[in-house]
């Protein structure tokens, strides 16, 4: 069978084009805001200068130390992390066919922060020290960060285990992770009951995810993490699109939808993973940030994911950013200000419906 | 012949489903799956295009067994049309454009656009081309399946009751419309169906399931009152209306003046 060949309309390369200049849109916004926030804080940098040091060229030794130390990789820190959760929120959303697929709702993040609870006060690897600077000192960030690593992939691994028994099946995995993240929670309750007020306020403090914990070695692992798994998911993007077009229509056009179902959970949990365990819980990005672009440029995962991976990075860094300027000079954790920004401007757009 | 069937067995959790199911199919022809709810036309057509992996038997596909090829080759050759299709926020030539899956290497291409542009010259539904298809009708939904599965460039296609969610026009149209792509490109097609007045109009070939196994299978010789109240359990009587074969229920199922079921003896 070969079909002759007729000519694209132009309004549907009209209707690509707006997609692509959203995604380009975002890139340059991503990049403005970057500057943005770089040069705000307790001592001002004009964005020029921050343009300049940026580049390589030193203008003044403090604020170079302020930038490269300190607010750069905070910075760079947010676009991956907020990247890396909304990328894998919206695979998760596509593999799992449901809207609530997320890092948060499959029990990832709680089994994260239930092993840095059990680092801290099992192994004692974290006290409370009352400094204005840095409230809490984690004496071993490593082995926390390990722990946690180390309970994503345990919670990951029981949702496949239950799920391959049922091959493979969308409920089964959104509810075993429901599940998960309810028995998590209970024996991160059950552990802090037990433990001393400097501990507790340790993992109470941990759980509150702040992407000003990063530095620049967790930022690259991060980094190469979050590129390649998004590198991964834009190479699957048509079999993302052909699952969403229901599990049969999908084996109709030979895509294996256990195996795509089953390789992208596992990829997905070890972004949420790499990006819990070194930044603690940032909710919501990964649930919403999918969400708000889709109400732009529609479910296509061909723009969705690169869309999403932008817009991710753009809503954690201004969060940030808010966060670190909103009490000044009192620094918030950004978790607490994404549900904040968020969640008012999700409830708009799905009040506002899709844009046309 | 394009493909032929041998002792096919499907087994459910060790319950036969299918079993002793053999035929064949030319090219150029159109073949109904007959039969009532529940007796496995579904499960059939998909063990054709391997979703279901039948417990035993051969499926040839030009000469090649279908299960030596890979999921894209049968995906090259076979195109498949659920009878449940998923909407999302799509326009109707993107979500057609997916059917070119099985041929994409790494991105589309201008040729796989062409293609997809001359499908919906043929279907006549230009008009449809940038419409989002969550806000499409059911029958609207249906075409841009079958539209879908056309793009596969197929060699045979799969239609699970494809007009159930049409009205009167649209059933005749995109069953006269597969009739003709059928013919013009050679191809064939294998669609399960309840009207068996459509069939009649629309197949060229009839094979009735019953009890998981082949009960009847050939032209339109078999389509007899005797097959059909063996096969569907009711009494009917066939005729002509304008020169073309019609099926009607013979006696009434139900007792009108009563005005409940009774049972048919």
């Amino acid at each position: 069978m070969h079909f002759g060949d007729g000519a694209v309309p132009e309004d549907y390369l009209v209707y690509i084009r707006r997609k692509i200049f959203w995604i380009l849109g975002g890139l340059l916004l991503l990049f403005l805001m970057l500057i943005y926030s770089i040069s705000v804080g307790q001592v001002a940098i004009p964005p020029y200068e921050v343009f300049q040091t940026i580049m390589g060229l030193s203008v003044s030794d403090s604020w170079d130390s302020i930038i490269w130390n300190i607010r750069l990789p905070q910075a760079l820190a947010a676009i991956v992390a907020g990247a890396g959760l909304s990328v894998a929120g919206v695979v998760m959303q596509s593999i799992l066919r449901n809207p609530l697929g997320s890092p948060f709702t499959l029990g990832i993040s709680n089994a994260g922060a239930f092993g840095a609870a059990l680092s801290v006060i099992v192994l004692g690897t974290g006290r409370m020290q009352s400094t204005a600077a840095n409230a809490v000192v984690i004496n071993n960030p490593y082995l926390t960060t390990m722990v946690a690593f180390l309970f994503c992939l345990l919670a990951t691994g029981i949702i496949l285990l239950i799920s391959r028994i049922r091959s493979s099946s969308p409920e089964v995995m959104i509810l075993a992770g429901v599940a998960l993240s309810s028995l998590f929670t209970a024996g991160t309750m059950f552990l802090q009951y037990f433990a001393d007020d400097t501990q507790l306020a340790a993992v109470v403090f941990w759980t509150f995810g702040d992407v000003g914990r990063a530095n620049w070695p967790t930022l690259k692992i991060m980094t190469v993490v979050v590129l390649l798994a998004t590198l991964f998911f834009m190479i699957n993007r048509w079999d993302y699109n052909a699952i969403d077009a229901g599990d049969e229509t999908a084996k109709g056009l030979g895509v294996n939808v256990e195996r795509v179902r089953m390789v992208g959970m596992v990829v997905t949990a070890l972004v949420s993973a790499v990006i819990v365990s070194f930044l603690g819980v940032i909710g919501f990005v990964g649930l919403v940030c999918p969400h708000m672009v889709r109400r732009i440029i529609g479910d296509d995962q061909r723009y969705l994911i690169p869309g999403s991976t932008i817009f991710g990075g753009i809503l954690l860094l201004a969060s940030d950013t808010a966060a670190r300027l909103i009490i000044s000079p009192y620094v918030l954790p950004v978790s607490i200000l994404t549900a904040f920004m968020g969640a008012p401007t999700f409830i708009y757009l799905l009040l506002r419906g899709y844009k046309r | 012949m394009i493909l032929s069937v041998e002792e096919l067995q499907f087994l459910y959790r060790n319950r036969k489903i299918l079993h002793d199911i053999a035929f064949s199919i030319n090219e150029g022809e159109v073949v109904a799956i007959l039969g009532p709810n529940g007796v496995g036309k579904t499960t059939l057509l998909k063990c054709l295009n391997r979703i279901l992996r039948p417990k035993s038997g051969t499926v040839h596909l030009e000469g090649k067994n279908l299960f030596d090829l890979g999921s894209m080759e049968v995906a090259r050759r076979i195109g498949y049309v659920p009878q449940r299709v998923e909407t999302g926020r799509l326009t109707a030539f993107d979500a057609v454009l997916l059917g070119r899956r099985p041929h994409i290497k790494w991105d589309i291409t201008e040729k796989d656009m062409q293609i997809v542009v001359s499908v919906f010259k043929l279907l006549s539904m230009e008009d449809m081309l940038l419409r989002y298809i969550d806000e499409m009708s059911g029958g609207e939904l249906q075409k841009v399946a079958i539209a879908r599965s056309l793009v596969q460039e197929p060699k045979i296609l799969l239609l699970d009751e494809p007009t159930s969610s049409l009205d009167l026009r649209n059933q005749v149209e995109i069953l006269a419309t597969i009739r003709q792509i059928v013919l013009d490109h050679k191809i064939a097609a294998i669609m399960t169906m309840h009207d068996l007045n459509q069939a009649l109009r629309y197949a060229d070939r009839f094979i009735f399931l019953k009890g998981g196994k082949v009960h009847a299978h050939g032209g339109v010789e078999v389509i007899t009152p005797q097959t059909i109240e063996e096969v569907y359990g009711l009494p009917v009587i066939i005729g002509e209306i304008s020169g073309m074969r019609c099926v009607i229920p013979g006696r009434p199922a139900w007792d009108c003046s009563a005005g409940r079921v009774s049972s048919k003896s």
